[in-house]
């Protein structure tokens, strides 16, 4: 076997190298791919560049991207939903300034952090599997206007609705599996709706698919499953 | 397993008096995280149970934990394990090793004391610093970020010291690169930033190079030592093994980190590239199994045609987790990581059942597996044993750990199948959409199983500690 002259398949220094260099070649496409895939991800501080659609590579808004209206439609080029970025829609009642914004999503994923959301929620669909995916929660319909969420809290706008919830979450059981009291105070609660909206913006290349189209005829009757 | 503890002394070399030191830990963590999956198994069923006390996000919390911290003690005892015999020189600042050792038991201690009376801080830098840095896996505050460098940066001293010092075999040459990977790859967790998608991205550097690919180095070069160990394989050919392993394992797995890449704000390019070199991942996996079954036949046909006659091995229960691990690993890791590695498939699964069906059987098949293996060669060593000889309790305590394992993931599997099919295909996700597929006789039966085999893993868990502290005092006497 080490004696190498009887074929380069038994040769070890043959494997040895070829395992070197073939780590060596994926380690560098992964560095560089890397770099490639930071510049898309980092945060995009000129919403108006998403709004308009322009810059196809900014596919993570900036914090002021609260102040918009935010939607998840199909679009018929990429074969998958997209986020979009419409009106200017106030956010608890305000617009908020850059710095404002930034703060506030600096709360809120700190909180997000601090509160272990992660084991029991998925966040981008990573996580825990024992409550629901939030990567598009701002855009549930049953936290909109005329949904359950929303209706239960007794707010008017999906904001003030959620940040109601997550500070009393026990007060208002929706399932028998409930959210527990994380001692989330009214800041917090604010900072945390900034990072779920903020999230509803980010593009998934389509995930999840089809959000909660129908829901609505769930709620009209069930599904057929049972 | 427990001799340094009954007798206060312990016979062999340092380097493996620390090595069964680590192992020690681990057993007790192994225990810990199964009790705590217990826990949150019986939080799927009853909701109410431990409410507000110990809640779903701490019982998991702690069960992940201890599964990533036991196998990180189990790997370290089984690097100390090896050290010597690899290098034939005793260890390089054993007692250094040994303080380190003290100090990650003592800190690991308070962080797992932290999650279960402190649970959450407010939304704060101070929380991440000192409580929960509610990340999933790499949970633990950075404080204790910090003190875990400091302890591996001793680990590996020891290590390369002990390598430059003895003889440099192929197999500590690829352990020592593939633990300054490993360790060098934490660094990628241990930092904040308000992005979630960067967040996520640098996460995944962390988690998946670690259990796709430089874990899966580890076992190899474990397993390349345990034949030679064990079964008296060549080195020469074992070695060489490991080299194209190591080759298949590094090509498939590092760009494999695409199939993480697929939904999290990253672009679309990772389809292709995680599509293609994830769906290559189980490749290796199936050589490695191939690999110990031929050597192991090809060592036994050697002896017979020898006129010997028995089996080679000298370690039965070692063997039989190294076979499990070998076809645990192409099974969990393999099979059920390619179910679900392709786009077009985990825009329905991501984030199902399915994820913890994987992740159950293929931490199992791959690592825990291997790493208990290795703890029996700890418990021969110790005691001086010629040949260990499986006992009722090894093999109730391997039958019963794997049924319960691959039970779990079956009825993981079939939740996560109806989750994909229901909440997702169907309803299209959502808070309604959720928990509609949460409710239905399918998935609730699948948690009662997964549950019931939870069940019968732990009862496989109490039969292995009882033989691990058993079993060489008991050979000890049958060979005297």
């Amino acid at each position: 076997m080490a004696n190498e002259n009887v074929s380069v398949w038994t040769s070890i220094p043959f494997w040895r190298r070829s395992a070197a260099w073939v780590t060596g070649f994926a380690t560098i496409l992964l560095i560089w791919l890397s770099f490639d895939t930071l510049g898309q991800i980092s945060m995009n501080e000129d919403i108006k560049m998403n709004i308009d659609g322009k810059e196809v590579n900014k596919r993570v808004p900036g914090p002021t991207v609260i102040n918009y209206k935010i939607g998840y439609a199909m679009s018929k080029e990429r074969g998958h939903e997209v986020p979009t970025i419409g009106e200017k829609q106030p956010f608890f009642g305000k617009e908020w300034s850059q710095k404002e914004a930034a703060d506030l999503l600096h709360l809120g994923k700190l909180t997000s952090q601090a509160k272990n959301c992660m084991n029991c929620h998925t966040l981008l669909g990573n996580g825990a599997y024992f409550a629901p995916d939030l990567t598009k929660a701002w855009l549930d319909p049953a936290w909109q206007n005329g949904g359950p969420l929303q209706g239960m809290t007794g707010k008017n706008t999906v904001e003030e609705a959620m940040a109601e919830f997550l500070q009393h979450p026990s007060q208002y059981p929706t399932h028998a599996r409930m959210m527990p009291d994380l001692g989330i105070t009214a800041d917090e609660a604010k900072g945390l709706v900034a990072f779920l909206k903020h999230m509803s913006s980010i593009d998934t290349n389509g995930f999840p698919r089809n959000f909660s189209k129908t829901v609505e005829q769930f709620k009209a009757g069930g599904t057929n499953a049972h | 397993m427990l001799t340094s503890i009954k007798t206060n002394k312990f016979e062999g070399s340092k380097t493996k008096e620390l090595a069964m030191m680590y192992f020690r830990v681990a057993i007790i963590l192994f225990g810990a995280q199964l009790l705590f999956g217990l826990v949150a198994a019986i939080q799927f069923l009853v909701p109410g149970f431990l409410f507000e006390l110990l809640d779903f996000s701490v019982a998991r919390t702690v069960h992940i934990n201890a599964l990533v911290v036991w196998m990180l003690y189990a790997m370290i005892g089984s690097v100390y394990f090896m050290l010597d015999d690899e290098t034939e020189v005793e260890g390089v600042g054993i007692g250094l090793g040994k303080l380190a050792f003290w100090i990650l038991t003592a800190a690991v201690t308070v962080v797992v004391l932290v999650y279960i009376l402190v649970q959450v801080g407010a939304g704060t830098e101070a929380s991440i610093w000192f409580i929960n840095e509610g990340r999933e896996y790499i949970e633990a505050p950075r404080w204790a970020d910090i003190g875990i460098v400091v302890v591996v940066l001793v680990f590996y001293w020891n290590v390369f010291a002990t390598y430059l010092k003895g003889k440099q075999t192929g197999i500590m040459t690829v352990m020592v690169a593939d633990l300054l990977a490993l360790a060098g790859l934490y660094m990628a967790g241990m930092f904040f930033t308000d992005n979630i998608s960067m967040d996520q991205f640098w996460w995944w550097w962390v988690i998946h190079l670690w259990v796709e690919a430089t874990w899966e180095v580890f076992v190899g070069t474990l397993a390349a030592f345990a034949l030679i160990k064990i079964i008296g394989a060549k080195r020469e050919i074992v070695e060489m093994w490991l080299w194209i392993e190591v080759l298949m394992l590094f090509g498939s797995g590092i760009l494999g980190m695409g199939h993480h890449y697929f939904w999290i704000g990253t672009p679309e390019y990772w389809w292709e590239i995680g599509a293609l070199f994830s769906a290559l991942e189980p490749v290796p996996l199936v050589a490695m199994f191939v690999h110990v079954l031929y050597d192991w036949g090809k060592e036994q046909g050697i002896a017979k045609a020898a006129g010997k006659t028995g089996s080679v091995m000298n370690n039965g229960p070692a063997m039989a987790w190294i076979v499990t691990n070998a076809f645990g690993n192409f099974l969990g890791a393999g099979i059920w990581g390619f179910f679900h590695t392709l786009p077009q498939v985990n825009i329905y699964t991501h984030g199902t059942q399915f994820t913890a069906a994987h992740g159950h059987l293929a931490f199992f098949g791959a690592y825990a597996t291997i790493l208990i293996g290795m703890m029996y060669m700890g418990v021969q060593y110790a005691y001086g044993i010629e040949r260990l000889r499986a006992t009722f309790k090894s093999k109730m305590g391997i039958f019963l750990i794997t049924f319960g394992v691959l039970g779990m993931g079956i009825a993981l599997t079939i939740a996560g199948y109806e989750q994909v099919l229901v909440e997702r295909a169907e309803l299209g996700g959502g808070w309604n959409a959720f928990f509609a597929a949460q409710e239905l006789p399918w998935y609730i039966q699948s948690m009662m199983w997964r549950a019931i085999m939870g069940v019968v893993t732990f009862v496989g868990f109490i039969y292995l500690v009882w033989d691990l502290l058993t079993i060489g005092a008991q050979a000890k006497k049958a060979q005297a």
